[in-house]
């Protein structure tokens, strides 16, 4: 596999840079991005509430974090990671289609239904490695703002990033999916390995 | 010696537990840290080796920054062996798990994760109605209490599947549901981890005997020979899939396969999968009569 390594800085201005990514690359993200999980997004999008947080060319990571409340509405990390993102697939085409949300991370990938919307709007899914919070919080300067603090710990956050990563693009806005070829790899091995049983 | 009264002793494991949920969170076993090295030496796919060396970039960090290994904080599940000469009544023991889960929860602080199941609002500091879950063993001729804390992450609960096979099915049925389970969840459940099986039994015991399963140290094996057969047998299938470390493809799927069993109907052939993420959380402390605490990650 052609692997390449990328470094991206959120929110993005110009497609190409997410067009110049493909499957199974490498890549590191700096600036911003923004934490959301299922909450929030029952809350956009069943609720019709709008986000008080622009979106445009914006990063989201699932997320809830571990944190500590320092302030009114100011809150200090003390551990952030991610959360398995399959549960939050039918989000994809509205974030892209409404907000231009234009990278969704998370871990342990999306279903094919994730395919279409990220090639039709131009986006990528980033894998990150779940449960490696300890390095990910590392990596988050700071927590910048929390909108939805009622949502608690599943609130919006926007958060300053150096080096985050490293993570790999699962989904790519060309129609490829890693998850998609390792599934159908697995798939044929196991009538192989159910012959041998 | 004085009298040592059952508030003491309550509060002694009170104490364990509150000291065992951080404790575990943020102090990956041994036996873990070495699996985890053996798998990051073996993988060859590029994706599964950047993931693998990020794993053990995270244990260091976790170390070193003294943070908690994986932001989930679970599910507080403990398992207890309690002696039958113990001299604090379980339904004490419960309360003392539950007030030490609450009390780390809240002094750490930890995230909150318990919510209730129709409402989702949360019900407290990591407690709630039958929350924490504990599994109790008695054990006769023994005055001990062994209390093992096992956060349970929900990205490897969510992948857990349980198939009432039927006896025609034979063990063919176990393993097939076995590898098809695994290879469904692909990366979800946080792959490079522990697949428990439960077998035999009902439906609900298999499950619970899953969840033992999980608990144990990393590549131990089941005292009957014919289930470690079945278990060496399963670990070998199920890095063949080729899922991979996070689903990403490769050559490690899993640690292990840990199967735990027992004797069911004439007409029952259950199988239950629970899957352990790779931040295989555990700690356990010993608990003598009279309180006196030896805390142990190995167990």
């Amino acid at each position: 596999m052609r692997v390449a390594t990328h470094e991206v800085t959120f929110p993005i201005t110009d497609p190409a840079e997410i067009l110049k990514l493909r499957a199974g690359d490498e890549v590191v993200v700096q600036g911003h991005i923004i934490g959301i999980r299922d909450r929030t997004q029952i809350r956009i999008f069943d609720q019709g509430v709008e986000p008080p947080m622009d979106l445009r060319g914006a990063f989201l990571l699932h997320t809830a974090p571990n944190v500590r409340k320092v302030g009114e509405g100011r809150y200090e990390k003390i551990c952030i990671g991610t959360t398995t993102s399959a549960r939050m697939v039918r989000f994809t085409e509205p974030l892209g289609a409404q907000y231009g949300v234009r990278a969704i991370c998370g871990k342990g990938g999306f279903p094919d239904e994730a395919i279409e919307p990220m090639r039709a709007h131009g986006m990528v899914y980033f894998a990150i490695v779940g449960g490696a919070a300890a390095l990910e919080t590392t990596q988050i300067e700071e927590i910048e703002e929390v909108a939805w603090e009622e949502l608690m710990p599943e609130c919006l956050w926007r958060f300053r990033v150096k080096d985050f990563g490293p993570l790999t693009v699962g989904i790519d806005a060309h129609g490829n999916s890693l998850y998609h070829d390792v599934q159908a790899a697995a798939t044929k091995k196991l009538e192989e390995l159910y012959a041998r049983l | 010696m004085p009298q040592l009264l059952d508030t003491d002793l309550q509060h002694a494991v009170e104490d364990a537990a509150a000291h065992l949920y951080v404790w575990s969170l943020k102090d990956i076993p041994q036996d873990l840290r070495d699996a985890l090295r053996d798998a990051a030496a073996r993988e060859t796919s590029t994706p599964g080796q950047r993931v693998l060396s990020t794993i053990l970039r995270n244990v260091e960090v976790a170390d070193s920054e003294r943070n908690l290994v994986c932001q989930d904080t679970g599910i507080a599940v403990y398992t207890c062996r309690v002696g039958e000469h113990f001299p604090l009544h379980p339904a004490r023991i419960y309360e003392a798990l539950r007030d030490g889960t609450a009390r780390a929860t809240i002094e750490h602080p930890l995230r909150s994760n318990a919510v209730h199941t129709i409402t989702r609002e949360n019900t407290g500091p990591n407690i709630g109605h039958r929350l924490p879950i504990v599994h109790w063993e008695f054990v006769q001729d023994w005055d001990g209490l062994d209390v093992k804390c096992v956060p349970k992450g929900s990205g490897s609960e969510n992948m857990s599947f349980l198939k009432m096979c039927v006896p025609a099915d034979g063990v063919k049925g176990i393993k097939q549901f076995v590898l098809e389970s695994i290879v469904g969840a692909g990366g979800k459940p946080c792959p490079p981890g522990i697949v428990g099986v439960g077998i035999g039994g009902s439906a609900d015991y298999a499950m619970y005997l899953a969840k033992e399963a999980i608990a144990r140290p990393i590549g131990t094996r089941n005292a009957d020979p014919v289930v470690a057969q079945l278990e060496d047998e399963l670990f070998g299938l199920l890095n063949e899939t080729g899922i991979g470390p996070m689903g990403l493809g490769g050559d490690v799927t899993v640690l292990n396969c840990h199967i735990e069993h027992a004797d069911t109907h004439m007409t029952l052939n259950p199988v239950a999968v629970n899957y352990q993420c790779w931040a295989a959380r555990r700690a356990t402390a010993h608990i003598a009569a009279d309180g006196t605490t030896d805390f142990d990650r190995e167990a």
